[in-house]
C-alpha cells in the first residue's frame, strides 16, 4: 500500500528533464511529459514531436495540469460576477487597511450546481396556500443550498479521467497494450499483466467493488483471491467441482462460488463458510452492495435472491423460461436482467413475482448483456450476430445496433460508460463521444487478442483496467479512461484498512436498504401514493398473508364433566355461525331498504322552497 | 350573538318601560278607586288586629276620623284640579317670590332628567364583562402573536434563551494597557504608526466619543418630546395622506396635480434664486420626467383607460374631449424642444407644466411607510428659511392659533417634520463643535424648547415667504433648460438581446443531452403513423410489422481490426454454433409470434373485466344446450371502465408490467401531512435526499438539525417581554388583565348604556 502511495511521485518534479530528453530518443513519452510539452509548446511555438500520440494514464496526473484546468474553469462566462463587484472598497477595508482581493463567498460554475438540482422546478404546482408556498420556499432554498454546498466540494475531486489519442485521425484501436504500457508510468504499466492458467479451463473473474482485490474461478474448480495491485495472493483453493461463477459479496472478506450443484461461500482464507443447498445448480451469481443480496440464476429457471446479512432466502422467482444463464444488474436501480433464449429480456424486482419488463431485443436467443453504471443503457447480444444498445429511460427502445462478425459472447460497461465486448480470443471497447451519451458503436476504442476465447469480463473500479477471464488464463490489460478517477474514501475505499472496513461494513448494514424497495423508478419511492383507502387495506391483506383486523372465528369452550362432546360443541359453533350470519343478512336487508327508501323519496314528492321549514 | 342580545335588550327595555307605566299608574288608579278605599281602612284594622293577637303590644294608631274622601294618608290625590298634580304647583304659593323661582327651576332640572333606568340582569352584566375582558386580554396577548409564529418558523429553537449578547469592547480597548516591549514588537508598532494604523489609542474619533456620553436629562426629555411631537405630527400626516389617498374624485386628483406642478415651479423658481446649482440639478430631473413621460405609452392612447375612452367618445362629449386632451399632451411631448424666444416664452411659460419626478414619487409612495418622509428638492430653500429665523425669535406668539388653522394644515405638518429632522442634524453638528463649552450648550438647549413652543408661528412665517415667491414667479429658466436637452435618439435605443456563439453552442448542446432518439426505422414508421390521423384500423398491423422491422432491420456489420479466430474452438462449440444458426434460421418469426401473443394476454389480463348478470332460462326457455339470447346478455352486460393506457401502449417490443409493487408501497408516503393540500407540493419538498451519502458533511449536519435544542442540566423559564425585547416586565400582562377588570366598569358602563337603549 505504501507503493502504491508513493508511485505518483516522481511526476511531480521531473517534467522538464525529460522533455529534453524525449525530442532526442523520439521515444513515446510519459503522459506528465506530454502535459508539459503542450504547455510548453503554447508558449513557444510549432509542434516538437513527429508522433504526437497522447497516451493519458489515469491515477496521478502533474499538479500543473491541474492548476491549470482550474484557472480555465474560472474563466468560465458562466460564473456569476456579481459577488465580487459588490459592495464599495472602504466599507471592506478591515482594521489593518488591507483590502481582499476576492470579497465575498467564491463563485460557483452554474452548471456544476445544475448537476446537483434534484428539484424540477419546470413543473407547474398547483395553486397553494402561503403556508405551503413558505413550505416549498424552503425547500427550494435548501436544495439551492446543498447544491451549492456540493458544487463547492467538487473542487475535492482532483483527478480526472485519463484519455488515448490517436494523433490526426490515428485509430486508437491500433494502439497495442504493449505501446500503452511503455507510455504510462511504471506503477500503471505494472497494472497490466497475463496470469498464464491454462491447466484448470476458462475462467470466470470478478474486482471487489473497492477494485482492489480480484477473485478468479477456473472452470474445472481452480479458486483463487488476491490483491491485484500488489499481486498478494489470498488464498488459492481448488474445489473440486465445476466452478460456473464466482462473485465477491459486500467486501473482499467473502467470496460466493457457484459450484456445479450447490452455491458455496468462502472467506478470504479459501475456508468453506456456507453451502447454500437452496440455490442449486446456480450458473450466474450477481451481487446487490446496498441490499446486501446475492442474486442467483440457475439451471432450473430460478431467480433466486439471498439476502446475505441474515442469510435468508428473500425470493425465489421462477422465470418460466428455461435455463437462466444470461444475467446482469442495473446498478442504478438494483433491478436483475435476465437474458432468454427467446430473444426477450426481463427485468426482476424481488418484490414482483412477474417480471417487471419485458423487452424482446434480438430474433434468436440473448447471449450477454450490461448495464451502464448510470442505469440509461442496456447493451444486449444476440445468437442473431447482433449487438445493440438500448435505452433504459421508460422507452426501453433501441439506440443502436451492430452486426458482429461472431456476435459477442460477453458484454461489460465500465464506470465512465466504456462498453467491451469478448469475441471468441479477441475483446473490442467503444467509447462513448460525450459526457451522458452510450457508447458509439462506429468505431472501437481498443481491441485486444488474447490466448484463448473470453469466459468472463469486468471493469475494474477505480482503476484503468480491464480484466479478461479466458481459457489461457487471466489478463489484465489498461484501458485509458475507462473508470472513475475520484473515488468515495467513505464509501469504495482502495486503501482502507482492515479497521476502516470493518467500520465501513457497519455502517453499510445499518443502511442496508430493504429488498421490497427495488423498483424500476427508485425516484417513485419519493412520490404520494394516490390510492383509495379500501385498496390499501386490499394491499395490506395482500402483503402480510392475512387480515390483522379480521374478527377470529368463535371457538367454543369445552364444558367440564363430559358435557362437551365433540356434536354439542359443533353444534354450539354452528349456532354463533348462524346467529352471526342472520345479524349479517339483517344489516344487508336494513341497507337494501335505505337504499330504496331514498332513492324513493325525490320522485315521490317535489322538493319545495318550504322544506326547509319542515325538519 | 349579537343579534340575540340586541334581542335581549330589547326585551329588557320592554319590561322596564311596563314596569315605568305600572309606577306612573299607580297613583291615579289608586285615586279613582275610593270605594276601594273603605274596604282598604277595613283590611288595614284586620292587620292590625292580627298584629295585636300576635301577643306584642303594639301602639294603637290614632285613627283618623275625619270623613274626607279627597283626603287620604297614602296619597295625594288631585282629583279636583282634573288634570295631573304637578310638583312645582304645590311650591306655588299664593304670591310669587324669587327664592321659590329657583327651587322651581331646580325642580324643573331634576324633573328634565331621566329616571333611573333597571339594571341589567345578571347573566347579561356577566357575559358583557367577560366579552370585555376577553376582548381586552386577547388584545394584551396579542403582542405575543409575532413572537409566536416567528419561532413557530424558525428553523431551529434553543432552550434556554439566550439573551443577545453585549456588543464585544473593541480590541483596542482591551489592548489599551498593552504596550510594545521587545525590539521585533516596537517595529512593528513602528510600521503601523507609519501607516497611520489605530494602536493603542481607541478607534474612536473625539466626536463619536462625544456622542457615545450620556445626555443630560433635560437633554433627553426634550429629545423625548420632540420624538413624541413628531410621531403624532407623523401620523396625523399619515392619516390625512390616506384620506387624500382614498378620494375617488377625478377632477380633486386633477386640482392636486396642477397645484403640486404650480408649488414645485415656484419652488424651483425660488431655488433658481438662493442655489443655481441646485436647480440646474432640478431642471435635468424635470428633463428626464419629461423623457420618462415621452418614452413610456401614457399618453399614447393605448393603455386601458384611453381604450375605454375610445369606446364612449362616440356617445360621450366628455370622453372625447378627455381624449382629445390626451392626444394633445402626446403632441406636445413628442414635439422636439426648441429653442423659445423671449415673447413665445411669457405667453406659454408659465402654463406648460412640467411635474418633477419627485412629486410623482410623492404621490406613488403614497401608501408606502412614510411618503411624508420624503424630501423633496425644496429643503434647501428651506434651510434659508430657518436662518432667518432667528432674527424673529421674540415675535409675540399670541395669534399664532387664528392664523394657523385652514387647508395649509399638511403641508405645514409636513414642513414640521422637516423642520424637526433639520434641528436634529443642527444639533448633532452643534453638539459636537462645541463639546467644551457647556455654557453654548444650555443656550442652545433653551433655544431649542423655545422653538419647540413656537413652531406654528414659523410655519407661518414660512407660508408669508411662499406667498412673496409666487409674486417672484413667473419666468421659467427655459435658456437653462435648452442646455441640458440630451440626445433623443440616443436614450429610445432598444437594448438588444446579444446572443453569443458560445451560448447558441450551449443550447445546442442541451439539444443533444435530451433523450437520444432510436434509430431504426421502425420508430420512423410508427411517428408517421401517428402524424397521420386517420389510420386507426391500420395501427395493429403496423405494430406486427414495425416488430420485425426492429429485429430484423440490417445494421452495419462491424468492422473490427482483429477478427476472433475460430481455429482453437473445440467441436463441439462449433457444432452448437450449427446448430443455433438453424435455430436463428427458422426461429425468428416464432420469437415475435410469441412476443405478440404473450403481450396481447397480459394486456387482456389487466384489462379491467366486465360484469355478466344474465341469468340463462329466465324469460326464455332454457336447458341444456341453449344459451341466453344476445339480445338478452347485452342487456346484463355491465361493461368495466376502462383504465388508463398501458405504459407499453406504443412500444412493441415491451412488455410492462402493469401490477402495483404493494411491497415498495408500503414504504410510500400515503397522507399528505398539514400544511399541503397537492401531493405534488409535498413530493417537492421531500425530493432532495438529506443523508449524508449525498450530501457534503455541512450540508447534512444543517438539513438534520435538530427543531429544538435544549442544554442539559439548564433550566428552561417561561419567555418573558424582556427576553424578546419588549419593555414592559412581565408582571404588566398579569397587571394588565387585573387592571382590565377595574377599568371595566368605564367602559362596560358605555356599553350597558347602549344596550339599555
Amino acid at each position: 500500500e505504501d507503493e502504491m502511495e508513493t508511485a505518483p511521485k516522481p511526476s511531480r518534479d521531473v517534467p522538464f528533464k525529460k522533455d529534453k530528453l524525449k525530442a532526442k530518443r523520439k521515444k513515446p513519452r510519459r503522459y506528465w511529459e506530454e502535459e508539459t510539452a503542450s504547455d510548453t509548446a503554447r508558449a513557444s511555438s510549432g509542434p516538437s514531436c513527429n508522433k504526437k500520440r497522447k497516451q493519458e494514464f489515469r491515477p496521478q496526473r502533474s499538479k500543473t495540469a491541474h492548476i491549470l484546468k482550474k484557472s480555465r474553469i474560472s474563466k468560465k462566462p458562466q460564473v456569476p460576477k456579481k459577488h465580487r463587484e459588490r459592495g464599495n472598497p472602504e466599507a471592506q477595508r478591515n482594521l489593518s487597511g488591507v483590502q481582499d482581493p476576492f470579497p465575498g463567498p467564491v463563485p460557483v460554475s452554474v452548471e456544476v450546481v445544475q448537476k446537483f438540482h434534484r428539484i424540477d422546478k419546470s413543473k407547474k404546482l398547483p395553486q397553494s396556500k402561503s403556508k405551503t408556498r413558505s413550505r416549498l420556499e424552503v425547500a427550494e432554498a435548501e436544495e439551492e443550498e446543498t447544491s451549492v454546498k456540493a458544487a463547492r466540494s467538487e473542487l475535492l475531486l482532483s483527478e480526472e479521467p485519463g484519455f488515448l489519442e490517436g494523433e490526426d485521425g490515428e485509430n486508437t484501436a491500433k494502439i497495442l497494450q504493449s505501446d500503452i504500457m511503455e507510455a504510462v508510468d511504471i506503477a500503471s504499466a505494472a497494472k497490466h499483466f497475463d496470469l498464464n492458467l491454462r491447466q484448470f479451463g476458462p475462467y470466470r473473474l470478478n474486482y471487489s467493488r473497492t477494485g482492489r482485490h480480484l477473485v478468479i474461478g477456473g472452470r474445472r474448480g481452480h479458486v483463487a483471491a488476491l490483491d491485484w495491485v500488489t499481486k498478494r495472493l489470498m488464498c488459492e483453493i481448488n474445489v473440486m467441482e465445476a466452478v460456473r461463477d464466482i462473485r465477491f459479496l459486500h467486501s473482499e472478506a467473502l467470496i460466493a462460488v457457484a459450484q456445479n450443484r450447490w452455491l458455496h461461500i468462502y472467506d478470504n482464507q479459501g475456508i468453506e463458510l456456507h453451502c447454500i443447498r437452496r440455490c442449486d445448480r446456480v450458473t450466474r451469481l450477481e451481487f446487490l452492495p446496498f441490499h446486501f443480496l446475492l442474486a442467483t440464476a440457475s439451471e432450473t429457471g430460478f431467480l433466486t435472491y439471498l439476502d446475505v446479512s441474515v442469510g435468508k432466502i428473500v425470493a425465489a422467482l421462477n422465470a418460466r423460461a428455461g435455463r437462466l444463464d444470461v444475467m446482469t444488474q442495473n446498478p442504478y436501480n438494483a433491478i436483475i436482467h435476465l437474458g432468454h433464449s427467446n430473444g426477450t429480456v426481463s427485468l426482476w424486482s424481488p418484490a414482483m413475482k412477474e417480471p417487471l419488463a419485458k423487452i424482446l431485443c434480438h430474433r434468436g436467443g440473448v447471449r450477454a448483456l450490461a448495464v451502464d453504471s448510470t442505469g440509461t443503457y442496456m447493451a444486449t447480444s444476440g445468437l442473431d450476430h447482433q449487438m445493440k444498445i438500448f435505452d433504459l429511460r421508460g422507452t426501453f427502445q433501441p439506440l443502436s445496433a451492430r452486426t458482429l462478425p461472431q456476435g459477442a459472447g460477453h458484454l461489460a460497461f465500465s464506470q465512465r460508460g466504456l462498453l467491451v465486448a469478448g469475441m471468441g480470443d479477441v475483446v473490442n471497447i467503444w467509447a462513448r463521444q460525450g459526457q451522458a451519451s452510450p457508447p458509439s458503436l462506429e468505431q472501437p476504442y481498443l481491441t485486444h487478442r488474447l490466448s484463448g476465447p473470453v469466459h468472463g469480463l469486468q471493469f475494474c473500479p477505480f482503476e484503468d483496467v480491464l480484466g479478461v477471464g479466458h481459457s489461457g488464463g487471466i489478463t489484465s490489460m489498461l484501458v485509458p479512461g475507462a473508470a472513475e478517477p475520484n473515488f468515495d474514501g467513505l464509501e469504495n475505499n482502495p486503501y482502507r484498512s482492515r479497521k476502516q472496513r470493518q467500520e465501513w461494513e457497519v455502517k453499510a448494514l445499518l443502511e442496508k436498504v430493504p429488498a421490497e424497495l427495488i423498483c424500476l423508478d427508485p425516484r417513485a419511492l419519493a412520490e404520494v401514493d394516490v390510492i383509495s383507502l379500501e385498496q390499501a387495506k386490499k394491499e395490506r391483506i395482500e402483503r402480510l398473508g392475512y387480515d390483522p383486523e379480521a374478527k377470529a372465528p368463535f371457538q367454543p369452550k369445552p364444558k367440564q364433566k363430559g358435557r362437551s362432546s365433540t356434536a354439542s360443541l359443533v353444534k354450539r359453533k354452528k349456532k354463533v355461525m348462524d346467529e352471526e350470519h342472520r345479524d349479517k343478512v339483517r344489516q344487508n336487508l336494513e341497507q337494501q331498504q335505505q337504499h330504496k327508501q331514498e332513492k324513493a323519496k325525490p320522485l315521490g314528492a317535489r322538493p319545495s322552497a318550504l322544506d326547509r321549514f319542515v325538519h | 350573538m349579537s343579534v340575540n342580545r340586541a334581542a335581549k335588550s330589547l326585551l329588557a327595555l320592554s319590561q322596564h318601560e311596563e314596569l315605568v307605566d305600572l309606577s306612573e299608574d299607580y297613583p291615579s288608579s289608586h285615586s279613582e278607586d275610593e270605594g276601594d278605599n273603605d274596604g282598604e281602612r277595613k283590611h288595614q284594622k284586620l292587620l292590625e288586629v292580627i298584629s295585636s293577637v300576635g301577643g306584642k303590644n303594639r301602639q294603637k294608631l290614632a285613627e283618623r276620623s275625619e270623613a274626607s274622601l279627597k283626603v287620604s294618608e297614602f296619597s295625594v290625590t288631585s282629583e279636583g284640579s282634573g288634570g295631573k298634580l304637578v310638583l312645582a304647583d304645590l311650591l306655588e304659593p299664593g304670591k310669587t317670590s324669587s327664592s321659590l323661582a329657583t327651587v322651581k327651576k331646580q325642580l324643573n332640572r331634576v324633573k328634565s332628567k331621566k329616571t333611573v333606568e333597571l339594571p341589567l340582569n345578571k347573566e347579561e352584566v356577566e357575559r358583557i364583562h367577560r366579552e370585555v375582558a376577553f376582548n381586552k386580554t386577547s388584545q394584551v396577548l396579542s403582542k405575543w402573536d409575532p413572537i409566536v409564529l416567528k419561532n413557530r418558523q424558525a428553523e431551529q429553537l434553543v432552550f434556554p434563551l439566550e439573551k443577545k449578547q453585549p456588543a464585544f469592547a473593541p480590541i483596542e480597548h482591551v489592548l489599551s494597557g498593552w504596550k510594545a516591549r521587545t525590539p521585533l514588537e516596537q517595529e512593528i508598532f513602528n510600521l503601523l504608526h507609519k501607516n497611520k494604523q489605530p494602536v493603542t489609542d481607541p478607534l474612536l474619533t473625539p466626536v463619536e466619543k462625544a456622542s457615545l456620553k450620556a445626555m443630560s436629562l433635560e437633554e433627553a426629555k426634550m429629545r423625548r418630546a420632540e420624538l413624541q411631537r413628531a410621531r403624532a405630527l407623523q401620523s396625523y400626516y399619515e392619516a390625512k395622506a390616506r384620506r387624500a389617498k382614498k378620494i375617488k374624485s377625478k377632477k380633486y386628483h386633477k386640482v392636486m396635480k396642477k397645484g403640486k406642478a404650480k408649488e414645485a415651479l415656484k419652488e424651483f423658481e425660488h431655488l433658481r434664486k438662493v442655489n443655481p446649482t441646485a436647480a440646474l440639478e432640478e431642471l435635468e430631473k424635470m428633463e428626464k420626467a419629461r423623457m420618462m413621460e415621452r418614452m413610456s405609452l401614457k399618453h399614447q392612447n393605448s393603455g386601458k383607460w384611453a381604450k375605454s375612452k375610445a369606446i364612449m367618445a362616440k356617445y360621450d362629449l366628455e370622453a372625447r374631449q378627455a381624449m382629445q386632451e390626451q392626444l394633445a399632451k402626446n403632441k406636445e411631448l413628442m414635439q422636439k424642444l426648441q429653442v423659445v424666444s423671449e415673447s413665445e416664452e411669457e405667453e406659454g411659460g408659465t402654463e406648460e407644466v412640467l411635474v418633477p419626478d419627485a412629486v410623482n414619487e410623492v404621490q406613488m409612495n403614497a401608501d408606502g411607510p412614510n411618503p411624508w418622509m420624503f424630501r423633496s428638492c425644496t429643503s434647501d430653500a428651506k434651510e434659508a428659511e430657518i436662518q432667518e429665523d432667528p432674527e424673529q425669535l421674540p415675535e409675540p406668539v399670541a395669534h399664532k392659533v387664528s392664523e394657523s388653522e385652514g387647508d395649509e394644515g399638511p403641508v405645514a405638518e409636513e414642513e414640521m417634520l422637516k423642520e424637526l429632522e433639520e434641528r436634529q442634524s443642527l444639533r448633532e453638528s452643534s453638539g459636537l463643535n462645541q463639546e467644551g463649552s457647556q455654557e453654548a450648550q444650555d443656550s442652545s438647549s433653551q433655544e431649542v424648547l423655545f422653538e419647540l413652543r413656537a413652531p406654528s408661528r414659523k410655519r407661518r412665517k414660512n407660508h408669508q415667504s411662499r406667498k412673496q415667491n409666487t409674486s417672484l414667479v413667473g419666468t421659467v429658466p427655459q435658456v437653462q433648460r435648452e442646455d441640458s436637452v440630451p440626445e433623443e435618439p440616443q436614450l429610445l435605443q432598444r437594448p438588444e438581446r446579444v446572443q453569443t456563439l458560445e451560448e447558441l453552442e450551449k443550447e445546442g448542446r442541451f439539444q443533444n443531452q435530451e433523450l437520444p432518439r432510436p434509430v431504426l426505422e421502425g420508430q420512423q414508421l410508427e411517428r408517421n403513423s401517428n402524424t397521420q390521423p386517420d389510420a386507426p384500423k391500420k395501427k395493429k398491423k403496423e405494430q406486427m410489422i414495425d416488430l420485425q422491422n426492429l429485429l430484423t432491420t440490417k445494421s452495419p456489420s462491424m468492422k473490427s481490426l482483429a477478427v476472433p479466430t475460430t481455429i482453437e474452438e473445440s467441436e463441439d462449440k462449433a457444432e452448437r454454433d450449427q446448430k443455433q444458426m438453424i435455430k436463428e434460421a427458422f426461429a425468428g418469426d416464432d420469437v415475435i409470434r410469441d412476443f405478440l401473443k404473450e403481450k396481447k394476454e397480459a394486456m387482456e389480463a389487466s384489462k379491467p373485466k366486465d360484469v355478466d348478470l344474465t341469468l340463462p332460462g329466465w324469460g326464455e326457455w332454457g336447458g341444456v344446450g341453449l344459451k341466453p339470447s344476445t339480445k338478452k346478455r347485452r342487456r346484463f352486460l355491465i361493461k368495466a371502465p376502462e383504465g388508463p393506457p398501458r405504459k407499453d401502449k406504443n412500444l412493441p417490443n415491451v412488455i410492462i408490467n402493469e401490477k402495483r409493487n404493494i411491497h415498495a408501497a408500503a414504504h410510500q408516503v400515503r397522507v399528505l401531512p398539514y400544511p399541503f393540500t397537492h401531493h405534488q407540493q409535498f413530493e417537492r419538498t421531500i425530493q432532495t435526499p438529506i443523508g449524508s451519502t449525498w450530501n457534503t458533511q455541512r450540508a447534512f449536519q444543517k438539513l438534520t438539525t435538530p427543531k429544538v435544542v435544549t442544554k442539559p442540566g439548564h433550566i428552561i423559564k417561561p419567555i418573558k417581554a424582556e427576553d424578546v425585547g419588549y419593555r414592559s416586565s412581565s408582571r404588566s400582562d398579569l397587571s394588565v388583565i387585573q387592571r382590565n377588570s377595574k377599568q371595566l366598569s368605564a367602559l362596560h358602563k358605555k356599553q350597558l348604556k347602549k344596550n339599555s337603549i
